[in-house]
């Protein structure tokens, strides 16, 4: 082949090979633009379609923001539903609180042989704790409204030994009379006092003042009706009277009279108000008047047995009671400071029997009438928050006491050791503190007379503590 | 005996002829509840405050006094949620009174209006002198206040419906007033959003949220326990780390703690009024809140 034709041909070759090239790419371009229509058209189509769905979904989210707004309104007004219901005492259930003490002590005097000289036994469970470590009584509280009308509470202490539960109050009083007036029935603290209300774990010291242990057997506790009416003054002015069976001492034999109608009757009236902004102050007069049978107590005579005496008559006791608070600008968080005293002063007149039982020099019968007093004056302060300091005096005058078997030569006054013209005193000092309103350790030393000629040093160590529902103290 | 009972009957009978007043008597528990009902009934009511913002008002003691203003009170207003529960229970039962005992129209807890903050969901002691129903020092937020004082409206029309007219309008004007306070404020705050404080008690909570404040911490380990000195060590050394602006305590607390930690980080102490009359300028509800900010706002400028 010659170069020429050779030349010819590949461009020929060429040519005709791009003029085919160029046909088939006017097809193509066709085909490709039809693609491309029809894709742009599917597109168009798809984001149609997504911005149709798009918006539905924004009406449905604007559909659930207003959904989410309401629900939250709804779950507000759950809210304040729910955070007012009433939370009291366990919605229907009683309040239920618990008291636990415990204490450790350290007497220079048997306890066993305690004795209060000057002054009448009253067969209650006066003496001191027993010697080192002794788990107190424990409080049980129930109390709740009954209805509208009535509100309701027991109190059991559950003696570790024993003696097993004992009722201390159990009682229902009215709430709705109106007009100041409050009846509680059932078994309650008297009125008689101010001390005597208070239950043991409100009182400042370990143990109860002297007074209140020979006029009271410690505490007096009545089975019976109280009628309470406060005036409609701003000066707090209340008046009230029980009647009971007259079911402990003074009134009667453990168990009580066996008597219609009542056994014993308590007399008081308060009178409190405010001075300044930090002080407080309450004044009281009771009247407790009872007639006694068969009140037994035993006595060791002269020649040494251990006789059982009964007293029969009346006995008749006033009190007078004064307290006085004081915190600066009445916040007791920090310091605070409580002054409390009680006057009691009884009269008795009746028949006194000697040896009951005949064990000794045979039974005798005799007039009686004493005419004794006691008090008791105590401060507590409050130094620093959650420690207390207090000191306590107390006085028992056994004034007179006239026997008419003594008197008539009959028997001898060394047949009633007890009856001794005895003035009993004791100091009492305590420290305390209170990590928190619910829980007190308490070191209490107390210089005891109470027995003629022995004088009892008592270091008492105590735990008082509760828990359960929120209590609330008496002033 | 004879002579005693005629004294007594002398005493009632001369007691029984005291002269009454006409007004509706309202014994608040806390000052604030008694300004208010103040506010929406004027001369209408004699009010009687429990406390002052000087006392904590979780002890409070069952005096004599107050049994008797309890005896006579026709309206009762408390904070309830357990605020009261050391006291008010045993001023209930000892007044003698039937017209303010629960569920009577005289008995009107406050926080029953409002949603609680720090409900708890454990209850226990061991957790502090905390409250099943949650905090209750409500009044901290006005807009608390005037949820209270529309139902308080409400009550106060409700047993004593001859007045019923005026306690609405007042009440009315009182909203209107209390609103465009609120937006006074809230623009007043504005600065104090964010603001990280230390409490000394968890008394501030509603008035921390309605502001947006941060709190950060409290002075007192947990609640109702007082501040201790490990638990202050450990603040200052927190404090140390993520600085807040302020240590806010109120006119019942001991200042003490609140100075202690004050001095060793240099982070400013605030008194803040508890309530109505915590300080001089909290003389009413309104003068309340401005000195509340007005004491926060010093911290800031």
């Amino acid at each position: 082949m010659n170069r020429p034709r050779l030349m010819a041909f590949a461009v020929a070759a060429a040519l005709g090979l791009s003029n085919s090239a160029f046909a088939v790419s006017d097809q193509e371009l066709k085909d490709l633009r039809e693609q491309v229509r029809q894709m742009k058209l599917e597109y168009e189509k798809r984001i149609e379609a997504l911005e149709r769905r798009l918006q539905q979904a924004e009406q449905a989210a604007g559909k659930a923001e207003a959904a989410a707004g309401k629900a939250q309104e709804t779950a507000v007004q759950a809210a304040v539903q729910a955070s007012s219901r009433p939370v009291a005492e366990n919605a229907l259930n009683p309040g239920v609180s618990l008291v636990l003490n415990s204490v450790y002590a350290n007497l220079s005097r048997d306890p066993r042989g305690f004795r209060i000289d000057g002054f009448v036994p009253t067969m209650g469970e006066i003496g001191p704790p027993v010697r080192g470590l002794s788990l107190g009584e424990s409080e049980l509280v129930f109390a709740a409204n009954i209805d509208p009308y009535f509100r309701g509470t027991l109190i059991a202490s559950v003696s570790p030994d024993t003696n097993g539960a004992e009722i201390e109050e159990g009682y229902i009083q009215t709430l709705s009379l109106s007009n100041g007036f409050t009846i509680k029935a059932g078994r309650f603290f008297s009125g008689v006092g101010y001390l005597n209300q208070m239950h043991a774990h409100a009182w400042n010291f370990a143990d109860a003042p002297l007074a209140n242990k020979v006029f009271l057997g410690d505490r007096l506790a009545e089975d019976g009706v109280q009628f309470r009416w406060i005036a409609p003054t701003d000066l707090y002015v209340d008046v009230g009277l029980e009647l009971g069976r007259g079911r402990k001492f003074p009134g009667g034999p453990d168990g009580g009279r066996n008597k219609n109608g009542f056994g014993s009757g308590v007399l008081f009236a308060h009178i409190g108000g405010d001075i300044g902004t930090g002080t407080a102050w309450q004044a009281g007069i009771s009247y407790l008047s009872t007639s006694p049978r068969d009140r037994r107590f035993d006595d060791p005579d002269s020649t040494g047995t251990n006789v059982t005496n009964s007293y029969n008559g009346r006995s008749r006791l006033w009190a007078l009671d004064g307290i006085l608070k004081w915190a600066p600008n009445r916040n007791p968080t920090t310091t605070n400071f409580k002054l409390q005293g009680e006057y009691f002063r009884r009269r008795e007149d009746g028949d006194l029997t000697y040896d009951t039982l005949a064990q000794s020099l045979g039974t005798q019968t005799g007039a009686f009438a004493s005419r004794q007093s006691g008090w008791y004056l105590q401060g507590v302060y409050q130094f620093v928050r959650r420690w207390r300091a207090g000191y306590r005096y107390d006085r028992l005058n056994a004034g007179t006491t006239e026997l008419g078997l003594v008197a008539s030569g009959a028997l001898a006054a060394a047949d009633f050791p007890i009856l001794s013209a005895y003035n009993p005193t004791r100091h009492t000092v305590m420290a305390d503190w209170s990590p928190s309103e619910f829980s007190r350790i308490r070191l209490q030393f107390a210089r005891d007379k109470s027995r003629l000629g022995a004088t009892d040093n008592q270091v008492l160590l105590q735990y008082i503590m509760s828990l359960g529902a929120h209590g609330a103290d008496k002033f | 005996m004879k002579t005693i009972i005629k004294l007594l009957l002398v005493l009632a009978f001369s007691m029984l002829s005291w002269p009454v007043s006409a007004a509706l008597r309202v014994f608040a528990c806390e000052p604030e509840w008694a300004a208010l009902a103040q506010e929406l009934a004027g001369d209408r009511v004699s009010v009687y405050s429990a406390t002052t913002a000087m006392q904590d008002a979780d002890r409070i003691e069952a005096r004599p006094s107050l049994i008797a203003r309890v005896r006579s009170a026709d309206l009762l207003i408390c904070t309830g949620s357990q605020m009261e529960i050391g006291w008010l229970p045993l001023l209930l039962t000892q007044s003698g009174n039937g017209r303010i005992q629960p569920g009577s129209p005289g008995y009107f807890e406050a926080s029953r209006f409002v949603a609680k903050l720090e409900v708890p969901s454990v209850v226990d002691r061991s957790l502090g002198d905390i409250h099943p129903a949650g905090n209750p020092h409500i009044h901290t937020d006005p807009r608390n206040i005037a949820k209270v004082a529309e139902a308080l409206t409400q009550r106060l029309a409700q047993i004593d419906p001859e007045n019923a007219d005026a306690y609405r309008a007042r009440g009315k004007s009182f909203l209107e007033r209390w609103r465009s306070a609120i937006e006074k404020w809230e623009r007043q705050a504005a600065p104090l959003k964010g603001m990280p404080i230390v409490e000394h008690h968890r008394a501030f909570v509603y008035l921390v949220a309605w502001l947006g404040l941060k709190e950060v911490g409290t002075l007192e380990p947990i609640p109702g326990i007082p501040p201790t000195p490990s638990h202050l060590a450990g603040l200052v050394e927190a404090m140390r780390r993520q600085p807040a602006k302020a240590i806010v305590y109120s006119t019942y607390n001991d200042p003490k703690a609140a100075a202690f930690l004050s001095e060793r980080t240099k982070i400013p102490a605030v008194m803040l009024p508890y309530s109505v009359g915590g300080t001089d300028k909290a003389k009413d509800l309104y003068g309340f809140f401005d000195d509340l900010i007005g004491r926060l706002l010093g911290v800031v400028k």
